[in-house]
C-alpha cells in the first residue's frame, strides 16, 4: 500500500477511509471517467440502427472526426467550413468572456477581500442571492432586458441616444452579458480567496516605498492571486465554451455556440456517435489551451486547487 | 555625515470616531536621533508611527519633516521607509528583488539594483543570499532583509514599528545592538515604536513614554528611568516598587510622605513636578528593587522601611526578595550577588535602607498594569 494511503486510513480509521474513498471513486470513476469513455466509444463508432449494433458493421472508425472537419462526403465544399466556424468562433467567444470576466471580477474581489465591515457581507449576499433562480430564468431576464423593446432599448431610445433600438441579441452583446453574468461567482471567488490572505502589510509596504496603485496591483497582489486567478479563469472558460442555456436562449439567429451543434446531434439528428466526436474535440481542445496558458503563466496544477 | 532631518508632531490629534488614538501630542525629534515611542499595546504609538508614515491623516494639528508639513502628501511621497511588525517582505520576490523594490519603482536597471542589493546583503552581513526566497530565511535574516530594504529607498527617516517582537530573546537582544550600529553608521532619524522598555532604554537616544493617547514624558533613557514625570512612567519603564500615602511635608526638592503601610518616608520629588505637590496631596513613592540595601535589624526612620518577607529566590546576579508590600503588591528587592552568604528571612521581619536621592515623589496616577 502506498505511503500516502497507510497515513489516510492511520488518520480516518479502516471504515470511515473506505467509506471516503469509495465515494470519492464511484464519483470520479463510475460517474465521471467510465461515462466519458463510453462518450470516446461511441465517438469511433458509425452510426447504426439498433439492430446493426454489434453486427458486422460496428467497426471502429474515425468518420465522425472526418465529418467535422471534411464535412458530408460528396459535399460541395473541401471543408466543413460551418461546423469549423463554430468551433473557432466559440473557442474565441469563451476566451473573450473569460478574460471579459477577470476584467470585471479582479477589481470586485481585491475590494471584498481587502475591506473590512459588514457592508462587505452585504455585497457578497448580493452578489450569491441571484444564483438562487435559476439558470434559464436569469437568461430571460437578460432577453428582456437586451429585446428590441426591451428595458434597455426603450431607456435609450427614450433618452434620444439613439434613434432607433439597437440589436443587441443579433450583435451577440446580449448573449457575452449573459455569460459573463452566468459565472461571475466563480471568477469572483477564488480571487477574493486568495487575496483575502493577501498581509495588507505588503500593500502598505509598496506603497510606502512609493509604487504607484498600477504597480502594487502588478508586482504584489496579482502574482500573489495567481492561483485564485487561474482557478477562476480555468472554471469560467471551460463552463463557457460548454455552456448551453445562454447561447440558445441569448444567441442571436445566426451564431450558433457549438454546444448548440453538439446538442443538435444527439437530440435532433439521434446521431450519438457524431454528437460525441464532436463533444470530445470540444473537451480535448479546451483542455490543451488550458494546459498551454497554464504553461505560458507557469502556473502548476496544485495552485489551480488553491 | 549628515545632521539627518528632523521630525516634529505639532498638537497633533487623531480621533477614530468617538475615540482619542492620540491627544495634543508635542513632539521634537532632532536628525539623526534613535528615538523611541514606549508604551503598552494600544497606547497610540503605533497610530503615531502611522501619521508619520502618511498612513493616516491627524485629524488635528501637524507632522513636519524636516521642516515641511507633510499634510496631503501620501506614503509613497514622503521621505520616511516603515518597517512593519511582521515585516511584510514580499514571498513571491527573491531576497536581492525585495531590497531593491524602491528602486524597481524608479525604474532603475536590473544590473544596478543587484549592485545596490549586494552592498546592501554586505551592509547586513547576508552576503550571497541575494537569490533566496524570505521564506528560506532565518527570522533575524528575514529582521536584517526588511532594513536592507528600508534603506535601499534612502529615506530620510526609518519608521520601525516593533520590528524585534517576533524574535527569541537572544536574537531580539543581538538585533538591539545591531539596529543601534546600523543607526550610527547610515546617521538616519529612526523612530522606533516599542512596548519593551529594555529595547527603547538600551537603542535610544531619546524616549516618548505614552499611555492612553497621551505622551506622558520625553526625555534620554537615564531620565526616564531615573527621574520618571508621572506615576505611569515611573510603574512602566523598568521594576519599581510603589509606595502610596499624602504628602505631609514639603522642603525644596524633597518631599515627606505619609505612606499607608510604611510609616514616613523621605523622597526627592521628580523634577518634572517640583513645586506642584503640596502637603495634603495624593503621592505615591517610587523606589526601584536595587536602590535597596540592608539595613540593621530595628533600624527606624524616614528612608528605612520594615516589612515581612513571603519569598526569596535566587536569580544568579541577584537575590530577590519579595515582601508584604502595599496595595495587594508584593514589594520586591534586588540585592546584588556579591558573594555574600545570605541567610533566609523568610516569615520574618526585615528592614531595608535607601538613599533618598534614589526615592522618587510623584502624584498620584494611574499604574501600569502588567
Amino acid at each position: 500500500m502506498p505511503r500516502f494511503l497507510r497515513e489516510f486510513f492511520n488518520r480516518n480509521g479502516v471504515g470511515m477511509g473506505s467509506l471516503m474513498l469509495g465515494l470519492v471513486l464511484f464519483w470520479t470513476v463510475g460517474l465521471i471517467i467510465l461515462p466519458q469513455l463510453s462518450m470516446l466509444d461511441f465517438s469511433f463508432r458509425p452510426n447504426l440502427p439498433p439492430p446493426e449494433i454489434g453486427g458486422p458493421k460496428d467497426v471502429y472508425t474515425v468518420e465522425n472526426y472526418k465529418y467535422l472537419i471534411f464535412g458530408p462526403e460528396g459535399g460541395s465544399q473541401d471543408y466543413n467550413a460551418v461546423d469549423l466556424r463554430v468551433f473557432y468562433r466559440t473557442l474565441i467567444a469563451a476566451v473573450f468572456v473569460t478574460l471579459f470576466n477577470l476584467v470585471l471580477c479582479y477589481p470586485i474581489a481585491y475590494y471584498l477581500a481587502q475591506t473590512k465591515g459588514n457592508h462587505i457581507r452585504i455585497f457578497a449576499l448580493m452578489l450569491i442571492i441571484p444564483y438562487w433562480i435559476n439558470e434559464i430564468l436569469r437568461a430571460f431576464a437578460l432577453r428582456i432586458i437586451f429585446g428590441e423593446t426591451g428595458v434597455l432599448n426603450n431607456a435609450l431610445v427614450g433618452l434620444g441616444i439613439f434613434d432607433t433600438p439597437f440589436d443587441f441579441i443579433r450583435n451577440d452583446i446580449a448573449l457575452y452579458a449573459g455569460l459573463g453574468y452566468a459565472y461571475i461567482l466563480l471568477m469572483i471567488f477564488p480571487i477574493y480567496n486568495v487575496i483575502e490572505s493577501l498581509d495588507r502589510n505588503q500593500i502598505e509596504a509598496a506603497r510606502d516605498m512609493g509604487a504607484s496603485w498600477t504597480k502594487i496591483h502588478r508586482r504584489v497582489v496579482i502574482p500573489y492571486a495567481k492561483p485564485g486567478i487561474s482557478s477562476g479563469c480555468t472554471m469560467v472558460f471551460m463552463l463557457s465554451a460548454g455552456a448551453l442555456a445562454a447561447p440558445q436562449i441569448l444567441g442571436g439567429p445566426s451564431s450558433l455556440w457549438f454546444t448548440q451543434l453538439i446538442y443538435q446531434q444527439f437530440n435532433d439528428n439521434s446521431d450519438w456517435p457524431q454528437g460525441a466526436a464532436y463533444a470530445v474535440v470540444l473537451l480535448v481542445t479546451c483542455i490543451l489551451l488550458v494546459l498551454a496558458v497554464m504553461r505560458l503563466f507557469k502556473v502548476n496544477m496544485g495552485d489551480i486547487g488553491k | 555625515m549628515s545632521a539627518g532631518v528632523g521630525v516634529d508632531l505639532e498638537k497633533l490629534w487623531i480621533r477614530f470616531g468617538d475615540f482619542v488614538a492620540v491627544r495634543d501630542a508635542n513632539v521634537k525629534i532632532n536628525g539623526g536621533d534613535f528615538f523611541s515611542f514606549l508604551g503598552p499595546s494600544g497606547c497610540g504609538k503605533t497610530t503615531i508611527l502611522r501619521a508619520v508614515s502618511g498612513f493616516l491623516e491627524p485629524s488635528d494639528g501637524r507632522v513636519l519633516i524636516g521642516g515641511n508639513d507633510m499634510k496631503g502628501i501620501g506614503p509613497n511621497k514622503r521621505p520616511t521607509a516603515l518597517i512593519f511588525q511582521n515585516l511584510a517582505l514580499f514571498p513571491l520576490m527573491k531576497v536581492w528583488e525585495n531590497i531593491t523594490f524602491s528602486m524597481e519603482i524608479k525604474g532603475a536597471s536590473a544590473k544596478e539594483r543587484r549592485k545596490r542589493a549586494d552592498e546592501l546583503l554586505d551592509m547586513i552581513a547576508l552576503p550571497g543570499q541575494g537569490d533566496k526566497l524570505p521564506s528560506e530565511l532565518s527570522g533575524g535574516q528575514r529582521q536584517r532583509v526588511a532594513i536592507a530594504r528600508a534603506l535601499c529607498a534612502e529615506p530620510d527617516v526609518l519608521l520601525l514599528d516593533e520590528p524585534l517582537s517576533a524574535l527569541d530573546l537572544k536574537l531580539r537582544q543581538h538585533m538591539r545592538t545591531e539596529l543601534r550600529e546600523i543607526q550610527q553608521r547610515v546617521g538616519i532619524t529612526f523612530i522606533y515604536i516599542t512596548h519593551d522598555q529594555g529595547e527603547a532604554l538600551t537603542m535610544s537616544d531619546n524616549i516618548a513614554v505614552m499611555r492612553a493617547g497621551v505622551i506622558d514624558q520625553i526625555g534620554d533613557g537615564k531620565t526616564v528611568y531615573n527621574d520618571p514625570a508621572t506615576a505611569f512612567a515611573a510603574s512602566f519603564v523598568g521594576e519599581n516598587n510603589v509606595f502610596r500615602g499624602k504628602v505631609k511635608q514639603v522642603s525644596g526638592d524633597t518631599a515627606l510622605i505619609a505612606t499607608n503601610r510604611s510609616g514616613e518616608l523621605l523622597a526627592r520629588i521628580s523634577t518634572a513636578n517640583q513645586g506642584k505637590m503640596q502637603p495634603g496631596d495624593d503621592a505615591m513613592l517610587f523606589i526601584r528593587p536595587e536602590a535597596f540595601a540592608l539595613a540593621p535589624a530595628g533600624a527606624s526612620g524616614d528612608h528605612f522601611v520594615t516589612a515581612t518577607v513571603t519569598n526569596e529566590e535566587f536569580e544568579g546576579n541577584v537575590f530577590n526578595i519579595f515582601m508584604e508590600g502595599d496595595g495587594g503588591k508584593e514589594l520586591k528587592v534586588s540585592l546584588p550577588n556579591l558573594g555574600q552568604s545570605f541567610e533566609s528571612h523568610k516569615g520574618q521581619p526585615m528592614t531595608l535602607q535607601y538613599d533618598v536621592q534614589n526615592a522618587v515623589a510623584l502624584p498620584a496616577g494611574e499604574l501600569a498594569t502588567e
